[in-house]
Parts: C-alpha cells; sequence; structure tokens
C-alpha cells in the first residue's frame, strides 16, 4: 500500500480486449486522475490560517464544556417551567458547543492540514483456494472418523434425544408462568352485572337520569371500580361512553328495546378495532370518532361502524334506572367489547 | 397638617398607613379593574337595542322572533352564554357555509355582544354568561383540571388544547387564545359539533380547574420550542429535516476535497 | 523480557507481547477506505446508537421500571396528588429534578429518531448503489436485522414511561396480537401477563429495551462492521476504480480524524436539538388510564407505516368463519402489508442476483440511473412506505390543511396502489433518459456555446470532447441483458428437464433487462467523431479559453469562421 502514483503493479487500469477492427470492445480505464493541491498545500499563509481555525474551533469547544458547567451549577431547574427551560436551554447549548468544536477542528484539520493524497489499495477474493477447500474437507473429515459418529447410530440418535429436549426445562416453566393464570375467558366479561351504578369517571359520582341534558356526552365508570383487585384491568374492558340524544332520532333495533333510557344510551368506550378508547362525540352528527384509526360510529343508530377500519358496531351496555334515580346497568355487555380476537364468538 | 405630622411617630402609625394604602388601592382596583359587561343584570333598553340589532343581522337564518329557520336553528332557550360565545369569537353572524362554524374577529364589540345575549337570554331561560369569578384560573386546580381535561377534553382537542381533526373537515379548535370565559361557554353550551358538559357532569368549579390547567399549558413548554405539541408526527418531521438534513449538510462538507 | 532493541516503548511492548498488538497496528492503521458523503449515513446510525447508550445508561440510573401506584407530590403542578405508576412518576423525576436530566432524556429519544432514520437513509444508498451485491449480501441481511432490531428497541423505550400517548400504543399492538387467529388471546396474555394492561408489560419492557435489543444490536454492529472490514469498503465508479482496488485515504490519520470528528458532529447536532425542542414531553399526556386518548394519537415516525396501514384497511374485512372471528382489516394492515414491505426489502439481493445470473463479487457502486429496474423498484418501495405515513399522520394533515379526514383517507386508499406503479413506471423512464443523456454527452461531448459557420453556410455549435475521465464515469457501466437459456427441447426432440424453471428465471430476468441502454463503445465513439455532419469538435474543457482561435479536431467539412462570430458569442 503506497500512493498510487508510485505503484506499478496497480495503476487502477483494466485490461483491455480488442476486437478485430483494431479498436477495443469496450473503453479502458484511465487510471488515476491527476492529484490537484490544495491552497493550503501552495501557499503557507493559508496553511498557517487553517491551523489557526482548527485551534480556534477546538477552543470553543472547551469554552462550551466550561459553559456547561457554569450552566449546571448557576442555573438550577426550581420546578417552574421556565426555570426547567432555562437549564435545559444552557446546558444544551454549552454541550453543543463543547461538542461541535472538536467535531468541526477535527474534520477541518483532516481536510485543509492532513496529507490528501489518495491511496490504493488491492482487494482480494474472499473465496479460499482450491487447495485449502480440499484441506478443510479433510480436516472434518478426520474429525467425523475420529468421533466414529456415522457408525454409532444408536449413540447419535441419544445424543439429539437430549439436545432437543433440555431447552424444555426453561421453555416450559418460563411459558407455564409468563401469561398469567392463562384464562383468556376474562376478555369475554366485564364488571358489569345488574344493578352496578353508572359513575362518572374519574371522579366516581353516580349518575342520574336527569343530570344528563341533550347532546350531554358523560365518561362513565362502574360503581366500586378502585375497589376491585385490577382497576385498570377492569377499567380497560368497562369504560362506557353515556350520551343523551333527543329520543326521536335514536333508531332502536327490535332486540334492543329497553337497553336505553328515555334517549340516554350507554356504549362500550373500547373500539372493535384495536381497542382505542373511542371518544370523540360529534353531538350535531351523533358520530363517534376514535382517534387513533379514525373509525366512526352511529350512536344514533346503534353505533354502525359508517366510516374507517373497524368492522363491529360498539357493544351497548343495556341500562335502566334505579329506585333512586341513579342509571344502573341492566346485566354485562352482551359480546365481548374491544378488539376481535378468534374465539369471541365461542 | 402639624397635628398629623405630629402623630407621625405614634406607635400605630405603621397599622393606620397601611390599612389607608390598602384600602386605596383595593377603591382603585374597584374603580379601574376592567369591568365586566355581565356582572350587572341586564336593562330594559339593554334587551331592546338586542333586538334591533337581532333584527338586523341575526334574523335571516333564525327566523324573526329567533324561532329557527331552515338555514339556522332557533335560539329560545340557548341562553346569554351560548350567544356571548358565538358572537365574541366571531363565530356568529356567520360569514360562509362550510364544514363547521370558524372564529374569526368579532362583528360587534363587549357592549354589543351583550345586548344580544340580553336579548336572546330574554326569550327563555339558559345558561347565563360566567362571571369573572367563575372563570379565574387563578382559584382553579390544575391536576383536577389535568385529570378531567384528559378524560372529557383531550381526545379531540389534543392534550394541552392545540387542537385535533373530527370528521368530514370539522375540527376542534386549538384553545391557546380562548378567553377563560370563552371555554366556560363552550364547555355549558356545546357549540356546533362539540357535546354539552352540564353543571352535573363537570361541576362549576371543576369547569375552572379545567380553565386553570389550559392558561397553565400556555406558558408550559419545557424547551424554546414546543414544535405545536402535535406530538410524535412533528417530532419525526423535525428529525428528519433538521437531524438528518443537518447531518447530510456535515457529511456532504467532510467528504468534499478542500479547495 | 527484553526491552533493548524493541522499536515498541514498554507499556506497547507489554501488551504486543500478550496479544498480538503489533501486527494488528500494522494491518489496520492505514487501511484505505473511500471517501464519500453518502459513506457516512451508516456512521450517522452507528453514532446516534452511541450517542443513545451514553444517554441511556444515565437515564437509567433514575428511571423505576415499576407499574405500582404512586401519588405525585413532586415538581410539575399539573401533576400535583396524580395517581400515577412509579415508572411515569420517575420519568417526571428525571425530568424535572434530576439536573440535566431532561436534557439527557431528550437527548435519548433525538437520537432514537434520527438512528432510524439514519439507518433508513443509509439502506437507501446502499440499495440504490447496488453495495448489496456479492461479497455483501450477507451484510445487507445483518443491516436489515438491524433495522428491524432498532424498531424493537426504539417502540420498548417509546412505551416505558406509562403515559397515555404510548399506552394506547400498547393497546393498539395488544389488538393487533389479539387479531391473530388461535394464538391471539394466549399471545396477548404471554405479552402483558395476563389481561391488559395488568402490571408486568413495563418491567418486561425495560428489560427487552436495556439488555436484550441493545445487546443483539451492539453484537450485529460488530458483525456488520467485521463485514466492512473483511470485504473493504466499496467505492464509487470513476478513474483508477476498479473491482481489484480500494481508492481513498488511511484509516489512521484521515479517518480518525474525520469519523471521530463527525461522532462530535453528531452528537452536537443531537445536543442541539435536546437543548431548543421538546420532544415526547410525557407530562402532557398524563399517566396512563385505559379509558383516555388525545388527539395525534400517533407513534414515533418509524412506526407511521403501520399506524397509516391500519387507518387506510376498510373494516369490512373482517370475516367469522364457522364461529371463529378472522379480523384481516387488522392482520391484512398489521401483518401481511409489513411482511411484504420487509420480506422484499431483505430478499431483494437475492431476487436480484437471480435475475442477473452474475456470479462475480462487485466492490464499484453502481449509479442508480445504470439499474434503472433496481432503482424503480426502490422508489416504489420508498413511495409506499411514504404514502402509509403520511397516512398515519392524516388526522395533522387535516388539520394542518383544513381537509376532510375522510378525503384524506380515500385518496391514500387509491394511492397506496396506484402511487408505486406511477412511481416505477416514472422512475424507469427517468434513468433511461438520464443513461441516453450520457450516451449523448459521451457521444458529442459538451456544449460549448460557440457557433461556427461551414462554408455550405450551414451553422453548428462547437462540442468539447469530453475528457477521459469524465468520458469513463459515464462508459464503465455493465448493461446486463436478459440471461439466455437453453432451448425448450433438445435435438431430438425431447422437452428438457428443468426447462420451466429457467423460463421462469428469463421472464424475471427480462422484467429486469428487456429496457436497457448500453454504453458508448469505443467504436461508436470514433464513428460519431469522424462523421462530423452534425457536430464539430473542438479540444476537451482545460483549452475551452483557445477556441475561437484554434479549432482542431472534427468534422471533414469543419471550418472555423471566427468572424461570422457575433463579438458576444451570441448564436447568429
Amino acid at each position: 500500500m503506497s500512493a498510487h502514483d508510485s505503484t506499478p503493479h496497480d495503476s487502477g487500469k483494466d485490461v483491455v480486449v480488442h476486437t478485430p477492427d483494431g479498436l477495443p470492445d469496450r473503453f479502458s480505464n484511465p487510471g488515476h486522475p491527476e492529484h490537484h493541491l490544495r491552497r493550503s498545500d501552495q501557499d503557507p499563509r493559508a496553511n498557517k490560517r487553517a491551523e489557526l481555525q482548527v485551534v480556534g474551533l477546538f477552543l470553543i469547544s472547551v469554552i462550551g464544556t466550561i459553559g456547561f458547567l457554569v450552566a449546571y451549577f448557576t442555573v438550577t431547574p426550581a420546578g417552574t417551567p421556565s426555570s426547567i427551560r432555562n437549564s435545559n436551554l444552557l446546558l444544551g447549548l454549552g454541550m453543543f458547543f463543547g461538542l461541535m468544536g472538536i467535531g468541526l477542528a477535527a474534520v477541518h484539520w483532516a481536510k485543509s492540514l492532513m496529507n490528501d493524497h489518495e491511496k490504493s489499495e488491492e482487494r482480494h477474493e474472499l473465496r479460499s483456494p482450491e487447495p485449502v477447500r480440499v484441506q478443510a474437507v479433510d480436516v472434518i473429515k478426520e474429525g467425523v472418523a475420529d468421533s466414529a459418529i456415522g457408525r454409532r447410530g444408536v449413540l447419535k440418535g441419544a445424543m439429539i434425544s437430549a439436545l432437543a429436549l433440555f431447552p424444555l426445562s426453561i421453555v416450559v416453566p418460563l411459558i407455564g408462568n409468563v401469561g398469567g393464570n392463562w384464562n383468556v375467558s376474562t376478555l369475554k366479561h366485564t364488571m358489569w352485572k345488574k344493578g352496578t351504578r353508572l359513575t362518572i369517571d374519574p371522579t366516581g359520582r353516580p349518575v342520574k337520569a336527569s343530570d344528563l341534558t341533550i347532546g350531554s356526552v358523560f365518561h362513565i365508570i362502574p360503581e366500586g371500580l378502585d375497589t376491585t383487585a385490577q382497576p385498570l384491568e377492569e377499567k380497560a374492558k368497562a369504560i362506557v361512553l353515556l350520551i343523551r340524544l333527543d329520543p326521536r332520532d335514536l333508531k332502536i333495533a327490535p332486540d334492543r328495546v329497553g337497553w336505553s333510557y328515555d334517549g340516554i344510551i350507554a356504549y362500550s368506550k373500547i373500539c372493535t378495532h384495536v381497542g382505542c378508547p373511542v371518544a370523540l362525540y360529534e353531538q350535531q352528527t351523533h358520530h363517534l370518532l376514535c382517534p387513533c384509526h379514525q373509525s366512526t360510529f352511529d350512536v344514533a343508530d346503534g353505533a354502525k361502524v359508517v366510516f374507517g377500519p373497524a368492522k363491529r358496531p360498539l357493544p351497548q351496555l343495556p341500562i335502566t334506572v334505579d329506585s333512586e334515580g341513579y342509571l344502573v346497568a341492566q346485566s354485562d355487555f352482551h359480546e365481548p367489547v374491544g378488539p376481535s380476537f378468534w374465539e369471541r364468538l365461542k | 397638617m402639624k397635628a398629623l405630622a405630629a402623630r407621625r411617630h405614634h406607635r400605630n402609625a405603621p397599622v393606620v398607613v397601611t390599612l389607608l394604602a390598602l384600602l386605596t388601592t383595593g377603591g382603585l382596583y374597584a374603580a379601574l379593574a376592567p369591568g365586566t359587561a355581565h356582572a350587572a343584570e341586564p336593562t330594559a333598553n339593554d334587551i331592546a337595542a338586542g333586538g334591533k340589532l337581532f333584527q338586523a343581522n341575526c334574523s335571516t337564518c333564525h327566523g324573526p322572533a329567533a324561532g329557527g329557520t331552515a338555514s339556522g336553528p332557533s335560539l329560545v332557550g340557548v341562553g346569554a352564554a351560548a350567544v356571548d360565545f358565538q358572537v365574541s369569537t366571531g363565530r356568529m353572524p356567520m360569514a360562509a357555509s362550510g364544514p363547521q362554524v370558524i372564529a374569526k374577529p368579532p362583528t360587534f364589540d363587549a357592549t354589543q355582544t351583550a345586548e344580544l345575549a340580553a336579548y336572546v337570554a330574554s326569550l327563555g331561560a339558559g345558561p347565563a354568561v360566567p362571571t369573572a369569578e367563575q372563570v379565574d384560573p387563578s382559584k382553579g386546580d390544575q391536576a383536577t383540571g389535568m385529570a378531567l381535561f384528559r378524560t372529557n377534553c383531550a381526545m379531540c382537542h389534543n392534550a394541552v388544547g392545540a387542537g385535533g381533526a373530527l370528521s368530514q373537515g370539522k375540527f376542534a379548535p386549538p384553545l391557546a387564545n380562548a378567553t377563560p370565559t370563552v371555554i366556560y361557554e363552550a364547555m355549558l353550551t356545546g357549540p356546533q359539533s362539540m357535546p354539552v358538559f352540564n353543571n352535573n357532569n363537570i361541576t362549576p368549579q371543576e369547569k375552572r380547574d379545567v380553565i386553570a390547567y389550559l392558561v397553565a399549558q400556555r406558558s408550559n413548554a419545557t424547551s424554546v420550542n414546543d414544535l405545536g405539541a402535535f406530538g410524535p408526527v412533528s417530532e419525526g418531521l423535525w428529525a428528519w429535516v433538521l437531524g438528518i438534513g443537518t447531518l447530510i449538510g456535515c457529511a456532504v462538507w467532510i467528504g468534499a476535497k478542500s479547495s | 523480557m527484553t526491552t533493548t532493541d524493541s522499536a515498541f516503548p514498554g507499556p506497547v511492548d507489554y501488551l504486543d507481547q500478550r496479544t498480538g498488538l503489533g501486527s494488528a497496528i500494522k494491518t489496520f492503521a492505514r487501511k484505505i477506505f473511500p471517501d464519500h458523503w453518502s459513506f457516512l449515513l451508516g456512521e450517522i446510525a452507528l453514532y446516534s446508537f452511541v450517542v443513545i447508550l451514553i444517554s441511556g445508561v444515565f437515564l437509567t440510573m433514575f428511571f423505576v421500571p415499576s407499574m405500582n401506584e404512586t401519588v405525585y407530590h413532586g415538581a410539575w403542578a399539573s401533576m400535583q396528588g396524580v395517581t400515577m405508576s412509579e415508572a411515569f412518576k420517575s420519568t417526571l423525576d428525571l425530568s424535572f429534578e434530576v439536573r440535566g436530566g431532561l436534557l439527557m432524556r431528550q437527548i435519548h429519544h433525538w437520537a432514537a429518531l434520527i438512528f432510524m432514520a439514519a439507518i433508513v437513509t443509509h439502506m437507501m444508498r446502499v440499495f440504490f448503489t447496488g453495495a448489496f451485491r456479492k461479497p455483501r449480501e450477507v451484510n445487507w441481511v445483518v443491516g436489515f436485522v438491524l433495522m428491524i432490531l432498532g424498531l424493537a428497541a426504539g417502540f420498548s423505550g417509546y412505551s416505558l414511561p406509562d403515559d397515555v400517548l404510548s399506552g394506547n400504543g400498547l393497546r393498539i399492538t395488544d389488538g393487533v396480537v389479539l387479531s391473530l387467529p388461535i394464538i391471539g388471546s394466549y399471545l396477548s396474555y404471554f405479552i402483558f401477563g395476563g389481561q391488559f394492561p395488568g402490571t408486568q408489560l413495563i418491567p418486561r419492557l425495560f428489560t427487552v429495551h436495556v439488555l436484550l435489543v441493545p445487546g443483539l444490536i451492539l453484537a450485529l454492529i460488530g458483525l456488520h462492521l467485521f463485514f466492512v472490514v473483511l470485504h473493504k469498503h466499496t467505492q464509487y465508479p470513476g478513474s483508477g476504480r476498479t473491482d481489484k482496488n480500494v481508492v481513498g485515504f488511511p484509516l489512521f490519520p484521515i479517518y480518525v480524524a474525520k469519523a471521530g470528528g463527525f461522532f462530535f458532529i453528531v452528537f452536537g447536532v443531537i445536543a442541539l436539538m435536546a437543548a431548543l425542542f421538546t420532544i415526547n414531553p410525557v407530562w402532557n399526556y398524563g399517566p396512563f388510564d385505559p379509558s383516555l386518548v388525545s388527539a395525534g394519537a400517533q407513534p414515533d415516525w418509524y412506526m407511521l407505516f403501520l399506524e397509516g396501514a391500519l387507518r387506510l384497511t376498510p373494516g369490512q374485512l373482517e370475516v367469522v368463519v364457522a364461529g371463529f372471528t378472522i379480523p384481516l382489516n387488522v392482520i391484512i394492515p398489521a401483518m401481511v402489508v409489513p411482511g411484504i414491505l420487509f420480506t422484499a426489502l431483505a430478499a431483494y439481493p437475492f431476487i436480484e442476483a437471480y435475475a442477473t445470473g452474475d456470479k462475480r463479487e462487485h466492490h464499484v457502486l453502481d449509479r442508480p440511473r445504470n439499474v434503472p429496474v433496481r432503482t424503480s423498484f426502490g422508489v416504489a418501495l420508498l413511495t409506499a412506505f411514504m404514502i402509509l405515513i403520511l397516512a398515519g399522520s392524516n388526522d395533522i394533515i387535516a388539520t394542518q390543511f383544513q381537509l376532510s379526514i375522510n378525503d384524506i383517507t380515500s385518496v391514500f386508499r387509491v394511492l397506496l396502489f396506484v402511487g408505486p406503479v406511477f412511481a416505477f413506471w416514472i422512475t424507469k423512464r427517468t434513468c433511461l433518459a438520464l443513461q441516453r443523456k450520457d450516451r449523448e454527452l459521451v457521444l458529442h461531448g459538451h456544449e460549448t456555446g460557440s457557433i461556427v459557420r461551414f462554408a455550405s453556410g450551414e451553422y453548428i455549435e462547437v462540442h468539447t470532447p469530453l475528457n477521459e475521465h469524465e468520458r469513463w464515469l459515464r462508459v464503465s457501466y455493465e448493461a446486463h441483458r436478459p440471461i439466455e437459456i437453453a432451448p425448450a427441447e433438445d435435438s431430438r426432440g425431447v422437452i428438457r428437464q428443468g426447462y420451466r424453471r429457467d423460463r421462469l428465471r428469463q421472464r424475471v430476468s427480462q422484467l429486469f433487462y428487456e429496457d436497457r441502454v448500453e454504453p458508448v463503445t469505443p467504436t461508436e465513439l470514433a464513428a460519431a467523431q469522424s462523421h462530423g455532419a452534425h457536430d464539430a469538435i473542438a479540444p476537451p474543457r482545460e483549452d475551452l479559453d483557445h477556441v475561437e482561435s484554434q479549432p482542431v479536431g472534427g468534422g471533414q467539412h469543419f471550418v472555423a469562421p471566427i468572424s461570422q462570430v457575433t463579438p458576444d458569442e451570441r448564436n447568429l
């Protein structure tokens, strides 16, 4: 390896095949282009200037890092947004100058002061030469012969069995425990049952039918959610949107008569697409929009899908009022809530 | 004056001076503080003036008695709060029809708006314009406000009120420039696509908490530029344009031959 | 131990006797690397990964990977008294109460976005220049796996703060996992340790994020770079560069300075972004709660294409077969579409080798125009990727450009199919046109703007031929032809075995190489220069200053009527 202009065996030129008419078949590689001198190679003043620039850049880095330390010790983030902002800005700028100074200095040094003669290095084919391949095969053959594995079938079978079985001692306990109780049927039920009061998320105030005016939307959790063992898991299935429409706007399917109360209707808030909370209620169009993938459900018409990637309507929670006038569930949802899965109808 | 000067050194003097100073400041504040137009009960004159404004500017769509027409809903019973929201944000009178009515510089000044509100309120009972105290962000708790905002508002208006898309070209507007009164009125009246959040759902105190949270967001950025608070899309755009863009620029400089 | 005769000073001598350090220095210190800006794209990825490691170690000192609930009483006003997981609380604390913590967190996240962006641009460079060809196919696959691991690292880290935004991302992941036939609900339990969201996920993701994935990434980066050294770097075509050499600058000192300096530049730019721009402000989104969501619910940019695919797929595809639900409206966008995109990407080097039938090693890169079908395929794939990203941002587009989200979605549904086809076609035509332009330039030279008149009265413009270096760049490529196969029947009319397989391969090959522009041959150039009916040839550009006074070479009818060129050399 050396400067290419002094390497006789590697001129970078190709071997040229000539056609019968005297002209070559293809153009030949003209070889390395001439080296051009930089300003700093020819002018000592330019060279000196470049050197000073590199020194200056390193100094900027030193100042930046000192600035970072000063900011660290003097600017205290005291909890207010502005103090956090100032601390972050000053530390970040100090770090920026500290790093950028080094980076620019090193590159500038390499570009303008270091030797910029291109050099050329030979490549060698990666494949092993044929004799080496032969030797490799021989080595393996020798090893196989030494172990005599080819002739001892039972031994081979026993070894393979042992090796194949031992990972089970790791995999079985892992799979056994990693999925909790593995009771996937809990996906199909929520904590709503007959008589569970509808309460406001997150305060837990119970809701009376008279609390809802037309056009209202209440985000609802079941009463007693906080006292369950895993409130977030229950909440992830049980959340409900409670909406009051003008009863004249509501189209009620024959099998759902009595599920709503005086224009007040409750739907699962979990999208039937992939499970985001569907929460954007447009009270004029009665459309519910999911902000994640824009599935749109028509609240007035059984929460059927009118646009987007969901297929199924949002499950409806049958509701009524109890003796004190509070809204309560008649039962759990009549179908699993949330995203579709293989056995949801089984 | 002499008597006064003599008592200057009385041991109760500092207390008296302080009291006087407080009284003066309080009085001055009461006299000079920006008056809340809606604090006073509307007079019959206000209602009459509002009626005239209504006939001239609104009756084409809402009907001569505000009973509604094919091109505008009835305003009987919507209350002063709805009028103040729609008119003070310039949404009404409407300039052009589109997916939704958009805010613009208001057509009417504060007095005219109050008169219009008084007129509409006189047609049927409805929510009133909130008082200055009801919307005072300093009296709200922003942590409670955040919890309420995240449950009831963030899905449309974005987590810090930067706005978001609804279906068919409609949108939930950004809330950075909405006044506390307007925010309160919007919750109370549910304009356009927005649902109603009546006082049983979000209590007046809770509404003030929401306002406190939203007002706090206006100076809550933790860096110089919050990229519009739109979330990962704007972050990704900046990572590409500024981050990769700058770094490729540097790479070109590094790879170029020095002159 | 003798130290008297050694070239090495004491400590180096000590190390060399135990490690053979000297041979390594001799072999590697002056190793040659070619110089080009696009070869630094992979370095951006490498350096941003180092930045991620440095800032990540800082963050692990303060982050608590736990979903246990706690009540916040820290510095941030809008979170006072809010119940949250310890993961979320520790994220707030390390941002607001650890000095420099917010900067480190923002550096970490910006570096992650730039890491993925750099991987994608680096892959584009390797793809469009054909750097994946033999012997580098294996390294392409290593790089591809690194990209997938980058996605895994990003996604697992994005979810760690346990905020509403990333929590909804996990909810969507759960929905996607549930959609899988037969195993869906079990796989969901496997991931979450029971029902969503459970209490296991954050600790599990933490282990994945700080141990498993970075360990694999580090190991594969080692392998990736080992291959780079083993294969020696590719180089762009140019004078003096062949498949048998590598032309460039030595590792020490040029690349120590340039690449080392570039690390600091990459780190510096990321630090500047972290100083100025908020990223992932989880305190805006609040702690995770399954009933909450906010507008602008999107993942980080590198997952947006999946989000886009989910948004575009219409819901009608969900089917119920024999009582079992098969949500194809989720399976197709979340599994099939990325499956196709990624398989096409990973398998491309092998597909192209199959179509080309070329068994040689390639170390000189292709100019993208010289391999039109590859370039067009890449652009088509990128177009599909880009459309999916935009579809994943459709709500932001709707609000920023005042459009209807429904219209945007409908348009993208069509564009996803039409866009890539159109992009393929237009890129292919552009490549062929650029090749023809190269031919034109080689045959007829540069336009000089000098006009001359022949004795016959005909005016023509003087062209200067390309110098040999300019020409070599444009003629050195190889225009592959479709492979030829043996006929279907042998001489006795018997159908040849394996003919169908060969025919398929020939079809693929034709798809790739049917349309092609051959490079100019010396014979063609000689013919072009001698007929001279259209052109006059002036000397090469270096002598352009003298062209009016000393026209040389060229056509048989060439004359040099200098007096007839207007003084300002305009066309007469």
